[in-house]
């Protein structure tokens, strides 16, 4: 059972002793079973905290200006995105890569099935890299400018950037232009957020100070719209939203269940210190803080899942579950071209098409016909057989073999209509009771 | 003032000694496994990819014979036994677990054309081109009983010699006759000398013989004039005719669905047919490239198993117009006789090259004693294959088997013969006044006609 607020620097001791570095506005990530947790300080600390005994599992200093750090499957790999590459680690704090193609990375993102690390730099490009394998999956320049707001979509594993526009992109590693782009605030986006349990809920903040609630399946307005600002958003397991500007913290719920929200807990932080990153803790009821003075925990009743599964996210995990775990989840790894928009749409059939072309696609397959029928270069024949003139021939003939079946298409409907349209007019010129001499359709 | 968070105690939740059982959690909660139809596509690829690395169909060889084999029977009352015959007249009872001959009957002075045994499993039947009919007791004997040196030669109980050469035999079930095809049909007893009844339509040679597992009277046979003809023994006469394009080599009754019946025929292909309703097949079983020499049904009734002149063993699926598996070996020459074992699990094929093989009818199957949990993940992996089994990528690794080269090319020559005649068929069809040209469908087409 934990006390309540508690201020945490673990690495205070060390500080005081080593040189007066700032442990100032660190970014976190937790594993996916809420175990242990990643704190990458702003001046360059790196620390792997156990947050079931509170021990420092490693900590060290890389001198740089640390902008994100994200663990990769499990805790003995991380990545730090640092001052010119993102490096990634081992748990031991041994370098073991630096990846030169991201550049300056400002975000750093970890999609687990996929096995992809994404970054956003400086310039707005968005990189994909298999960290099996190394492969750079896909490197895509957004167009929308420097950006330092991302964040995953845990449902369908598209990456949401929010731009200085008021606009939220999202994008997967297969398409090199954004998959759905929304204009969701009238100033830049601060945060973004998505329920990790409702397919449907997006949760995204304005510097305009708004913070707007979506409904993923309808993208026409918001569901709600409440007033504040915040730097960071963060959902809970139970669904409940977290928001962080300045020094003060609101938590929020919708304790009916209809997702309209409330104001549920609100935790002023000492005036001063500026909140940079809000966590929740998967499977406990603690949200922790990262600040400009080192990070918090705090408990919010309600927030996490008490029940977990032992073979989907273990905190209990025995190193020989870790180790079956990672291969199992090795086995399991899915392609990148299976991230889309509605995942459940995978092995499902295609709506057939529509029987009739309509006449742009008849024109369409027209002009195609042509274009290749052009590309065409008769054969040169040899004693005087390939005169100018007879290649002239012989190229229109082609083209004009190419435009034939679209004719004789085309004649044969006209004809369907024109014989429609006489016995239509036949009918009617007859009196009534002569009708039944009228010319009726011969059958052979 | 109270607090009410989620608190969990180590203890309930980690092991005390190593000797506990680790205490395992769930939460089914479907939104905490995301992308689930991803995943599961994921795991059907491997699960098919899986299928392909330990397909492994072929378990042993038993050799012994020294010349080509002509037919194989099997006792239902003894799993592990199997009766071969080969065209040297050397009958031998093979012991499929260790692959080796446990009894030998020798007796004929030419080929074996036809081996039974009765249901009780006591008394094996054979016929063969010395015009002769053997009885022979079976003898019964456990795997531990058995001696390398002993004498392993049978006497025969009975010798029946008759007029003419027989070509096929088989016994009556849970009844005492047997039926043998040789000019005509002839039903004997087990003890008398003579046949009781000589049943004949037609002055053909007849070549296979078969009785119906569900009504014991009834007996399927395969004449050289292309047909394949229905007797009843109550009747004492044939009750139905249907003559073919191209003659049948063998039947095989449907041991869940008596009425049905399936001919491995010349032309390459096996038709299963009604025998209530002959006028068209009910199913027509294509891919092998020449003559199908024989056929088995699996006690299951829902798969059969053929061998053809083309060296090669097919499994198809009782209604299944293509074959599920395809087995070949450079060695292995003409298939003259196929059994499908009485657990469903193991295929016998006796071929040209006096060699009996043994195979697995599932080709992945783990043998042995598997763990629940290897069990549990056989199904799941089943499952979820069958599920995806439609996506292109899916089906095209679960469908792909490697032929030799003489059989794909043929399979691509017959492909591009029968597209032409299909090709010129419609040619004529759309030239000429509309309804004068009916085509039948396959079913149909190879049958002549019925009598009677």
């Amino acid at each position: 059972m934990e006390d309540q607020t508690r201020l945490n620097s673990p690495c205070s001791r060390y500080l005081k002793r080593k040189e007066s570095i700032r442990y100032c506005c660190p970014r976190l990530d937790f594993t996916p079973s809420g175990r242990y947790m990643m704190v990458g300080g702003h001046k360059g600390h790196l620390a792997i905290v156990d947050m079931k005994q509170m021990s420092l599992i490693k900590e060290f200093q890389v001198r740089e200006t640390v902008r994100d750090v994200v663990f990769l499957h499990d805790e003995t790999m991380f990545a730090a995105a640092q001052k010119k590459y993102p490096y990634i680690y081992n748990r031991d704090g041994t370098e073991l890569h630096c990846l030169k193609e991201h550049g300056a990375a400002l975000r750093l993102r970890y999609l687990e099935q996929h096995r992809l690390l994404a970054s956003i730099n400086e310039y707005g490009q968005l990189h994909y890299q298999d960290v099996t394998d190394g492969r750079m999956i896909g490197s895509y320049r957004t167009g929308f400018g420097r950006t330092d707001v991302m964040q995953v979509n845990r449902h369908n594993a598209l990456l949401a950037l929010g731009h200085s526009g008021g606009k939220v992109t999202m994008w997967s590693p297969t398409s090199s232009s954004a998959v759905i782009e929304m204009l969701c605030h009238k100033g830049p986006i601060s945060a973004i957020a998505f329920h990790p349990t409702n397919r449907d809920l997006m949760a995204t903040s304005g510097k305009e100070k708004k913070v707007k609630l979506w409904d993923m399946r309808n993208l026409k307005g918001p569901l709600q719209t409440l007033p504040g600002q915040a730097e960071t958003l963060d959902f809970s397991q139970k669904g409940l939203l977290a928001r962080g500007t300045g020094s003060f913290l609101q938590v929020l719920r919708d304790s009916s269940g209809t997702q309209k929200y409330e104001k549920y807990m609100t935790h002023p932080l000492v005036k001063g210190y500026q909140i940079e990153k809000v966590l929740f803790r998967p499977y406990e009821d603690v949200l922790c803080i990262g600040h400009s003075m080192g990070w918090s925990s705090i408990l919010i009743p309600g927030s996490g899942n008490p029940n977990f599964d032992t073979w989907v996210a273990n905190p209990f995990e025995t190193p020989k579950q870790r180790r079956e775990r990672e291969v199992h989840s090795l086995l399991d790894k899915l392609p990148p071209e299976t991230i889309m928009f509605d995942p459940t749409k995978i092995g499902t059939v295609k709506p057939p098409r529509k029987e009739k072309p309509t006449k742009e696609e008849k024109e369409a397959e027209l002009e195609a016909a042509l274009e290749v029928a052009k590309d065409i270069v008769p054969k040169k024949k040899t004693k005087g057989r390939s005169k100018p003139s007879k290649m002239k021939k012989k190229k229109q003939e082609i083209i004009a073999n190419a435009k034939r079946p679209f004719l004789e298409q085309q004649m044969k409907e006209d004809e369907q209509m024109a014989r429609k349209k006489q016995k239509g007019m036949e009918q009617v010129e007859l009196p009534t009771s002569l009708q039944r001499f009228a010319r009726k359709k011969v059958t052979i | 003032m109270k607090v009410k968070v989620i608190s969990r105690s180590t203890d309930e939740h980690t092991k005390e000694r190593s000797q506990d059982l680790q205490r395992v959690f769930h939460n089914y909660d479907p939104a905490i496994r995301p992308q689930e139809k991803a995943v599961e596509y994921v795991r059907a690829l491997n699960a098919a990819k899986l299928d392909k690395i330990f397909a492994k169909p072929f378990v042993g060889a038993m050799d012994g014979h020294i010349d080509a084999i002509s037919c194989m029977a099997k006792n239902m009352n003894h799993l592990v036994g199997i009766f071969s015959g080969s065209m040297d007249g050397d009958i031998r009872h093979w012991d499929i677990a260790s692959r080796r001959t446990v009894h030998q009957f020798p007796g004929h002075q030419g080929a074996v054309r036809g081996l039974a045994v009765s249901t009780d499993g006591r008394v094996l039947v054979s016929c063969g081109t010395d015009c002769s009919v053997r009885l022979w007791a079976v003898p019964i004997s456990t795997a531990m009983e058995l001696d390398v040196s002993s004498d392993k030669s049978v006497e025969p109980l009975e010798t029946y010699v008759w007029k003419n050469a027989f070509r096929s035999v088989d016994h009556q079930w849970n009844f005492d006759r047997f039926a043998t095809g040789g000019a005509g049909v002839d039903i004997w007893n087990h003890n008398r000398s003579a046949p009781e009844q000589s049943l004949e339509w037609g002055t053909d040679t007849v070549i296979s013989v078969r009785f119906n597992p569900g009504q014991p009277d009834l007996l399927a046979t395969s004449a050289s004039d292309r047909s394949i003809a229905l007797y009843d023994l109550r009747m004492g006469k044939p009750t139905a005719k249907l003559i073919m394009a191209t003659k049948t080599n063998s039947i095989c009754w449907n041991p869940m669905e008596p009425f049905n019946f399936t001919a491995a025929n010349e032309d390459c292909n096996c038709y299963s047919f009604d025998s209530r309703k002959l006028n068209a097949a009910t199913c027509v079983h294509k891919d092998h490239v020449s003559a199908v020499m024989d056929i088995d049904y699996s006690p299951t009734g829902r798969e059969f198993v053929t061998g053809s002149y083309d060296r090669t063993v097919r499994i198809f699926q009782y209604n299944g117009g293509h074959s599920r598996e395809i087995y070949h070996t450079k060695r292995m020459q003409r298939v003259f006789c196929v059994k499908f074992s009485c657990d469903a699990s193991y295929v016998i094929s006796g071929s040209d090259d006096t060699n009996l093989r043994l195979w697995k009818a599932k080709a992945s199957e783990q043998l042995g004693v598997l763990l629940p949990r290897e069990k549990k993940r056989h199904e799941y992996h089943e499952a979820v294959k069958n599920r995806y089994k439609h996506l292109p990528e899916v089906k095209r690794i679960v469908r792909h088997r490697h032929l030799p080269k003489p059989i794909y090319k043929a399979t691509g020559l017959r492909r591009t013969m029968i597209e032409a005649e299909r090709r010129r068929e419609e040619k004529r069809k759309a030239h000429s006044a509309p309804g004068s040209i009916t085509s039948k469908p396959l079913r149909q087409r190879r049958i002549v006609r019925v009598e009677e």
